[in-house]
């Protein structure tokens, strides 16, 4: 890899926001590869993910390196052309969605972060979501996993409730269905019949990884 | 045998608070507290609605009333200065809250706060050169709809001499009048919400139960992430407005307990609640919690427990890796309130320093048998509660959802069992 390469690299999972953005635009201005760049920021959220799981970056890395990646996105992605736009091949769809009653998305979009940038295709349906339009969710986009967040108490029902309604429909039966979010523990997955439950974003990822056969 | 029958309110009144004051510092009791701290629960047990719990008084009064006198706890917390502001939001059209039967949300469900952006970071320094002026003509009208006019205030901290009487014509404005009006109205409305509370309170008071805190606050990290930049703006502060936050961080200690402690000269009572938000475990590391949030939050701490108040620090989630950080507080003065914290680990670390609150779990509260709560609330006694200093309730108190027969069994288990041990 190239200097350059290797250094924004290194400036982006070094949390160095002003280098890494200085750094990517003036790679771009160069005419370096816009993908390459993208691939680059990939690389780096591979070690910021490393890093949150071994407990030296916590929260709030997580939430710099996405506004890290949103900048040098927003510039890198109008300069794809056609022919260098490959679709990245995502490794499936997670439907993810805060259950009705709850208003709460900081935990779930931090998820939605985490699987967009390991290789997943999340459809967000945002909070507050009704179980009908989480059931017909399920029947349009064909998700491997849903994943359930909510931060209140009254989330516990709402889960139960909504991932009955999911087992209930042909396309839910065998779909995997992960919750998280505030007080979710085991005690609670096994109340809402979910089958896993994850403690942060990275429980997320792994859960999915290892449902679909996704090598770590 | 029971002996409670023959004490008066007011006998019964000096030894639950007694006991809760010896419980904090640190002397072994008769047996275990037990604290009834809820949300909801008790409006729902009643039946009502959370729409009414928060716009009804008098009602909300009868639900509390019913449920302390069921559960008969050693304290309680008044509920009414948490729900009962219903009236009053819609009064001044408040944005900060979403709450039940108001802006198409569930008559039903709990009121949650609007994680947003309300001070930009480009603001931090108006912020930092003068706070109120800051307040009054940005922050302010950002909160609630009838506020927005207060833009047009005089700018206090530049008018003097007979500027002090031109500057008066803004309020003459029809804008501002409105505006003061409505204000006025909304006053009316939250004194009679306070009047109905303090009658409540003194009503329980005769009956023999004290209160279980006279004010509450917040820690000053929390003051920025959650009411001033919002959550996002909180955590990117910390490497890109790292100075401005931490001097903001010390401003905000100095107000924060200075506030706790005018409101709670209102109430009988020393201590004081402070719920944590986004210093725990998983939301920010052990260096960025060593830096940001604890030394301002000490300070605070520290400035109250001067003024002769308790602090009850809700340690929301789990902080198990801050035991060693948090313990630098003065012996016997402090009541740390876990979540999910490992309450025996926070024993050995802990024991002998702050009183320890909490924590039999939501989850168990709300989808376990009466069994389940009392064989976890027998380990909390036997090992939290061994020597003293331990004041048992559920995680976050009792969750709006909790089964009735489980919260009888924390609290009828927790009196007899500690009691015969």
């Amino acid at each position: 890899m190239q200097e350059k390469s290797k250094q924004l690299v290194a400036n982006i999972a070094d949390m160095k926001e002003e280098e890494a953005i200085e750094l990517a635009f003036e790679m771009l201005e160069e005419g370096y590869d816009p993908i390459e760049i993208l691939n680059h920021c990939k690389e780096a959220m591979e070690i910021v993910g490393q890093r949150f799981e071994s407990n030296e970056y916590f929260l709030p890395e997580l939430m710099l390196a996405g506004e890290m990646l949103s900048q040098i996105g927003d510039k890198a992605k109008p300069l794809i052309t056609i022919s260098n736009a490959e679709e990245a091949e995502s490794h499936g769809t997670v439907l993810i969605a805060t259950v009705h009653g709850d208003l709460h998305d900081i935990g779930k979009n931090i998820v939605t972060f985490m699987l967009e940038i390991n290789g997943f295709k999340v459809v967000d349906l945002g909070i507050d979501v009704p179980i009908a339009k989480i059931v017909s969710s399920i029947e349009d986009h064909k998700p491997a996993v849903v994943g359930l967040s909510g931060f209140l108490t009254l989330a516990f029902d709402s889960m139960k409730e909504t991932i009955a309604a999911i087992r209930a429909t042909g396309q839910g039966k065998d779909v995997r269905i992960m919750i998280g979010g505030g007080q979710v523990d085991d005690t609670v997955k096994n109340y809402t019949g979910a089958d896993a439950y994850g403690g942060n974003a990275m429980d997320a990822v792994n859960l999915c990884k290892d449902w679909l056969g996704v090598a770590a | 045998m029971n002996t409670d029958v023959e004490k008066s309110g007011s006998e019964r009144y000096q030894e639950r608070e007694q006991r809760i004051l010896d419980t904090i510092e640190l002397r072994e009791t008769d047996r275990v507290p037990v604290s009834f701290f809820n949300t909801f629960w008790a409006a729902k047990y009643a039946g009502m609605s959370c729409e009414q719990a928060m716009y009804d008084y008098k009602g909300l009064s009868d639900a509390m009333r019913r449920a302390i006198l069921e559960l008969e706890p050693d304290d309680f917390v008044c509920s009414h200065f948490m729900l009962s502001l219903g009236p009053t939001m819609e009064m001044i059209g408040y944005k900060q809250l979403q709450w039940p039967g108001h802006d198409g949300l569930n008559p039903d469900v709990s009121f949650q706060y609007m994680d947003r952006e309300y001070m930009a970071a480009n603001e931090y320094d108006d912020f930092l050169l003068d706070p109120t002026g800051f307040y009054l003509h940005k922050y302010l009208p950002r909160l609630a709809t009838a506020f927005e006019p207060l833009a047009n205030l005089p700018e206090y901290s530049s008018v003097y001499y007979t500027r002090v009487v031109h500057s008066l014509a803004v309020y003459a404005k029809p804008e501002v009048r409105e505006a003061l009006e409505t204000m006025i109205r909304a006053g009316e409305e939250m004194q009679q919400m306070l009047s109905e509370a303090f009658s409540f309170i003194e009503e329980m008071k005769e009956k023999g139960y004290p209160l279980a805190w006279v004010a509450s606050g917040h820690a000053p990290f929390d003051v920025i992430s959650d009411y001033l930049r919002g959550s996002k703006g909180g955590m990117l502060d910390m490497f890109r407005n790292k100075d401005k936050l931490l001097e903001s961080l010390d401003k905000l200690a100095e107000f924060i307990p200075k506030n706790m402690i005018s409101s709670a000269k209102k109430l009988p009572g020393k201590i004081v609640f402070i719920p944590l938000h986004w210093g725990l475990d998983g939301f920010m590391s052990p260096a960025q919690f060593e830096l940001f949030f604890w030394p301002s939050f000490r300070k605070v701490l520290i400035t109250l427990i001067d003024a002769g108040f308790y602090p009850c620090v809700l340690w929301e989630g789990d902080c198990t890796s801050r035991l060693e950080v948090i313990k630098d507080v003065p012996a016997g003065k402090c009541v740390y309130f876990f979540e999910r914290t490992d309450v025996f680990k926070a024993k050995e670390v802990l024991g002998d320093t702050v009183c320890i609150r909490g924590s039999v779990p939501v989850s168990l509260m709300i989808t376990g048998t009466p069994d389940d709560v009392r064989g976890y609330c027998r380990k909390l006694i036997d090992v939290v509660g061994k020597g003293g200093g331990f004041i048992m309730d559920s995680g976050v108190g009792i969750p709006d959802e909790a089964k009735p027969e489980n919260v009888r069994a924390m609290f009828e288990f927790t009196r007899e069992y500690s009691a015969n041990k």
